[in-house]
């Protein structure tokens, strides 16, 4: 019955630095299992960094330190984990569609192949499950052995989405999955979202606030690395307790 | 018909530019230049096509090269064995420590700048420094000889820094959004430089490959100290033997086999091209995957 309010991640007193930079101040904060959290604010508020954190993307910035404590599924999320099982867990969707150079179907069966899936039968049913979830398949279904680059910028970021799906993660982390491209396809992934957190939870970054308002359950609300506000969606866009925030919303700055 | 809005005609183009002479002026040299190139380099291979292509006769591609028929036969197939043996060498050191110096080390770092600064340095050494290594340190210094294989290592240091600098480039121009959506996937550091970022990179180091090729095939000055002067094929890759552009330098220098000479052009050039169009026609077809 507790299902519903269950912490697949907590995040504990995290600071980070990029150099003499702090980029992230003291948050804390619960993702629920199966929840759509967005997190919103102006530009170098943190919350992409924040975001990149969860999967461990940071490791890769040289200048990035990190201080506090991530858990995930109740383990240490830094500690408790390897990093490329971290990374399968919770997958993750770029800004911009970064498929590789190769056929729609290897670039779904990567992740898996690479976490050692050989059988062609398997990698098949991986693929077309993947697709479907990411409502591409019928789009890809006659040319899925054709290079991946001759689709469009929309059916490309869906093709992320089934990529990230193909691995099983129990978290999608979305870093402005949609903020290069069109409305159409912008509205075909918000649809996926939506039927997607049946099956896992999900964390968006968006500048779009109606995008927030319309898909997630949770709101946070970032300002220059502080996390301000952090609720349920419809509280956060209609009775924001934080003036900052209610001024963010409003459209005031930003 | 209606004429179409966006296609300028060359004359349109012309006329367009007559109002204004500054832009006419750099418009016209430029087309000048780009003639002159195009025109020198067809001057070169139509000259040398010209003055070898009577002189090429089946004789020439007989196995044994003597007083009487000197033959091209033995010296192609040793540029073969060079070219395969350097190239057997440098490939897979230069492709490795470009994959080191762009996948495993900071860009900002100190000692891959000396690495990247020495590189380049020793790209441009003139090939008789190379010649006088290889001569000083395999045949003497290790007192093989000359050999094919001295010949073929000295051509391999060579062309190390090209292979280098080619590759390091074109790892570069890799785009880390790949490193990031395999890294993002989980997938370790390994399989992600060998099933994203090489294949990626591939059309741009079988260009530096190319251009390598193409150095080992057209070197003289490296080769006489070390391979040497032996106008046959050797029994191993211990033995001397010369490639076919040091039998053309040879019949040059004698002065008395000018014909030959320019059919050895002719087979030189011919080989090059070859290898450039078999090279680039196998990327295509893997970039097209």
């Amino acid at each position: 019955m507790n299902q519903e309010t269950k912490d697949i991640i907590s995040v504990n007193n995290v600071d980070l630095w990029y150099g003499p930079f702090q980029a992230l101040k003291n948050i804390n904060m619960n993702f629920k299992e199966n929840d759509v959290t967005a997190m919103i604010g102006p530009s170098g508020c943190g919350k992409s960094t924040l975001l990149k954190s969860l999967n461990r993307m940071n490791d890769l910035v040289d200048s990035c330190k990190i201080t506090g404590s991530f858990t995930f599924n109740g383990k240490d999320l830094t500690k408790g984990y390897d990093i490329t099982d971290l990374r399968k867990r919770i997958g993750m969707v770029f800004q911009k569609p970064n498929l590789f150079p190769m056929s729609i179907y290897d670039n779904v069966a990567y992740g898996p192949r690479a976490h050692g899936i050989r059988k062609k039968r398997e990698l098949d049913e991986i693929v077309e499950t993947s697709l479907k979830q990411a409502a591409i398949w019928n789009e890809t279904k006659d040319r899925l052995h054709k290079s991946a680059l001759g689709l469009s910028g929309g059916q490309q970021q869906r093709i992320c989405i089934a990529r990230a799906l193909a691995v099983k993660p129990q978290v999608l982390l979305m870093d402005e999955p949609t903020s290069a491209l069109d409305p159409i396809s912008t509205q075909y992934i918000e649809d996926l979202i939506e039927e997607l957190k049946k099956d896992l939870s999900i964390i968006i970054v968006t500048h779009n606030m109606q995008q927030a308002a319309r898909i997630s359950d949770k709101t946070a609300f970032f300002l220059l690395g502080e996390l301000i506000e952090f609720d349920n969606t419809d509280l956060i866009f209609t009775n924001p307790k934080d003036q900052r925030t209610r001024d963010y919303i409003t459209g005031r700055f930003g | 018909m209606n004429e179409p809005i966006n296609q300028i005609s060359f004359k349109k183009e012309f006329t367009s530019q007559l109002n204004h002479p500054g832009s006419l002026l750099l418009y016209l040299l430029i087309i000048l230049s780009a003639v002159f190139t195009i025109s020198i380099l067809f001057l070169i291979i139509g000259y040398i096509l010209y003055k070898g292509i009577p002189n090429i006769n089946l004789k020439m591609f007989e196995w044994n090269y003597n007083k009487e028929n000197l033959s091209m036969l033995p010296t192609i197939i040793n540029t073969l064995i060079l070219t395969f043996l350097s190239l057997l060498f440098s490939v897979p050191v230069g492709v490795g420590s470009a994959l080191y110096l762009v996948e495993y080390q900071k860009r900002s770092n100190k000692f891959v700048r000396l690495i990247q600064l020495t590189t380049q340095t020793l790209a441009g050494i003139p090939s008789i420094i190379y010649g006088l290594f290889g001569f000083l340190l395999f045949v003497v210094g290790l007192s093989w000889g000359y050999s094919l294989l001295g010949g073929a290592l000295t051509l391999s240091i060579m062309v190390l820094p090209v292979i280098m600098n080619t590759t390091e480039e074109s790892l570069k121009s890799v785009p880390d959004l790949y490193r990031e959506g395999s890294y993002g996937l989980g997938v370790g550091k390994i399989r992600t430089i060998f099933h994203v970022v090489l294949p990626a990179a591939l059309p741009g180091i079988v260009n530096g490959i190319i251009l390598a090729t193409g150095r080992v095939v057209g070197e003289t000055a490296a080769l006489i100290y070390t391979s040497g002067t032996v106008a046959r094929v050797p029994s191993s890759i211990m033995g001397s033997g010369r490639s076919l552009a040091v039998q053309m330098y040879t019949l040059l220098s004698e002065g008395l086999y000018m014909d030959q000479a320019y059919a050895c052009g002719v087979v030189l050039i011919v080989m090059v091209v070859l290898l450039n169009f078999t090279s680039s026609l196998l990327t295509k077809n893997e970039s097209r995957n």
